[in-house]
């Protein structure tokens, strides 16, 4: 095929610069923004040019909202205790639905894609009352339990995609040859399916960290079950909003997710995007 | 051994069992709650305790002008904020589909607007949108377009117009990736013959690659409809549907009138708006999916 000329690399290259400057301009100026004294950012107009970055905040952070440790090792227990259980909850099911032939199955699965168009913030205040019912409210489950229900579709599309992928006339030798299913189950399925398990519990934990704000904010009060979102609101004081120390918080943050994400992403784009593409 | 094949793969008690756990889950948490809701909408449920009304929750919503300001707004958000979506998605889609060095950085790149929590993502705008001190103000009165500062998210305009584009950064990432997905998936000997025809870029791009990836983009701006629709936290953090009411969506008030007011009732029926219009949606989506599904095993 014809490959391109200057010009039209020119004119690639300036797109490209002007889109990947609108969705990555947030993050640079949160960075630098992060780096700035809290005095340079106080300065009408915006001043482009600081001499004095320095890593300042990031250590600061630490004073000015004591329990900041605290939040990010919440958001941390809160994402992986959700990807867990949701990968307890959608292994079986997604297996269920990958091998077995029965009444009700596409209808069922329909019902799943149509489940996870319905926001949480419709279902608050029920939510609010089922959690009530339980004793669940002001406690890490009271974000754990809602979180989990909302992963549960897309995580079961995404394994049963997976494992679809294993041969099923392996898993049938092994029966033909006298295996029982626990067997198979740990012999064939685990060992294969791996990859597929390491990226739905991936993207349930990323999806879980995202959405943690809406249930904090409606089903917790209590500061020492807060994760991050929440947490960074308390660098808005009553004078003043500690901008560089609240954006070196939000990037340490977002931090772990981000890591994550691009050394996986290769597989969780894949994975995410073959469903609807191909179906 | 076909006989014992067949009672391998078609064992119902042991499909449904699997399947169980999962589904017990989401009827407690997602089911049984939007049946609730219903039933809340014709009470006048509050903190005080709860009175079986009718219909007058509806009648009392439906009758207000504010509230069909609410959805003629919601429509209008969406629609400018689903559009910018897909036409910036698959500009970025192209650009990134070129074969040229540094690509598959720049596919990484794309992705942060979507792994980041939105709600931290929205305080780097906040940032941004600031009057005195952020950088979009700051380029404004140094390049002289403003005379001033300005309050991006104080001015019933401006707001609206500061919070879609928050929603299309959001937004644009999933769709960029979703075209680019699919535009890989259109069979290169398609292009290699129009090549050898003596097709310009131009023409293979309307020619071959957008009708090819035409389901998709369906697809794409039905869930990106409602994904947009579902907005919440972006628009609460930036301006909690302010300044006077100018950014109030529908998903806002509902959360308002349930959460800020104690009002369940009438909370509720705003949440049965939202499900009726959202089922909707699903519809359209999954007879659309069961159609393209159609057409490709007959192919």
């Amino acid at each position: 095929m014809n490959k391109y000329n200057t010009f039209e690399k020119i004119l690639i290259y300036s797109g490209i610069l002007v889109f990947m400057t609108f969705i990555l301009l947030p993050f640079v100026e949160m960075f630098y923004a992060s780096l700035r004294p809290l005095d340079h950012l106080f300065r009408s107009p915006y001043q482009f040019y600081s001499d004095d970055l320095s890593f300042w905040a990031y250590r600061e952070m630490w004073n000015t909202v004591p329990m900041l440790g605290r939040y990010i090792f919440n958001s941390f227990f809160l994402a992986t205790s959700v990807a867990v259980l949701t990968l307890i909850f959608v292994i079986p099911a997604a297996y269920s639905y990958a091998r077995f032939k029965f009444p009700a199955k596409n209808t069922s699965l329909y019902v799943l894609l149509a489940i996870n168009m319905f926001s949480g913030a419709v279902l608050l205040i029920p939510l609010y009352k089922v959690l009530r019912t339980f004793g669940l409210l002001n406690s890490y489950q009271a974000m754990i339990v809602p979180g989990v229900a909302f992963l549960i579709p897309t995580s079961i599309w995404l394994l049963k995609s997976y494992f679809e992928k294993i041969p099923i006339d392996l898993e049938e030798a092994a029966f033909v040859d006298g295996a029982s299913r626990v067997q198979i189950l740990r012999h064939i399925i685990a060992p294969l399916s791996t990859p597929g398990l390491v990226v739905v519990g991936i993207y349930a934990f990323i999806g879980a960290y995202a959405q943690q704000f809406l249930f904090a904010i409606t089903f917790n009060q209590k500061k020492e079950y807060m994760p991050i979102p929440s947490g960074l609101y308390e660098f808005i004081g009553y004078q003043s909003v500690k901008w560089n120390e609240m954006m070196a918080a939000s990037l340490v943050g977002i931090a772990p997710v981000l890591l994550v994400f691009i050394f996986l992403q290769k597989y969780i784009v894949e994975g995410l995007t073959a469903g609807a593409v191909k179906n | 051994m076909k006989q014992k094949l067949k009672s391998y793969n078609a064992q119902t008690y042991l499909a449904y069992a699997l399947i169980a756990p999962a589904a017990l889950y989401i009827v407690l948490i997602v089911a049984w709650p939007l049946l609730e809701t219903i039933r809340l909408s014709f009470t006048n449920s509050s903190l005080a305790g709860e009175d079986y009304v009718g219909f007058e929750n509806y009648k009392k919503m439906l009758s207000s002008k504010k509230f069909n300001g609410i959805i003629t707004r919601t429509f209008v958000w969406m629609f400018f904020s689903v559009s910018l979506k897909l036409i910036i998605g698959l500009i970025g889609a192209v650009l990134l589909n070129a074969n040229l060095k540094g690509r598959s950085i720049f596919r990484v790149l794309v992705m942060p607007p979507w792994v980041v929590p939105i709600a931290i993502g929205m305080l780097g705008w906040l940032w941004l949108y600031n009057g005195y001190f952020g950088i979009i103000a700051g380029v404004g009165m140094r390049t002289g377009i403003l005379d001033g500062p300005f309050g991006f998210l104080a001015y019933k305009q401006s707001a609206f117009i500061s919070t879609i584009i928050a929603d299309v950064w959001v937004g644009t990432p999933m769709v960029t990736v979703f075209f680019l997905a699919a535009m890989q998936g259109v069979p290169r000997d398609l292009y290699e013959a129009a090549y050898c025809d003596g097709a310009s870029r131009w023409d293979r791009f309307f020619k071959i690659t957008l009708p090819q990836i035409t389901p998709v983009i369906i697809t794409m701006s039905l869930l990106s409809a409602i994904w947009t629709f579902n907005s919440f936290e972006i628009i609460w953090i930036l301006t909690e549907g302010g300044p006077r009411g100018a950014t109030t969506t529908l998903i806002i008030d509902t959360y308002k009138q349930a959460l800020g007011n104690y009002k369940f009732g009438r909370g509720a029926a705003r949440a049965v708006v939202v499900m009726i219009l959202l089922t909707l949606f699903a519809g359209f989506y999954l007879a659309l999916l069961a159609r393209i599904n159609k057409k490709i095993s007959h192919e």
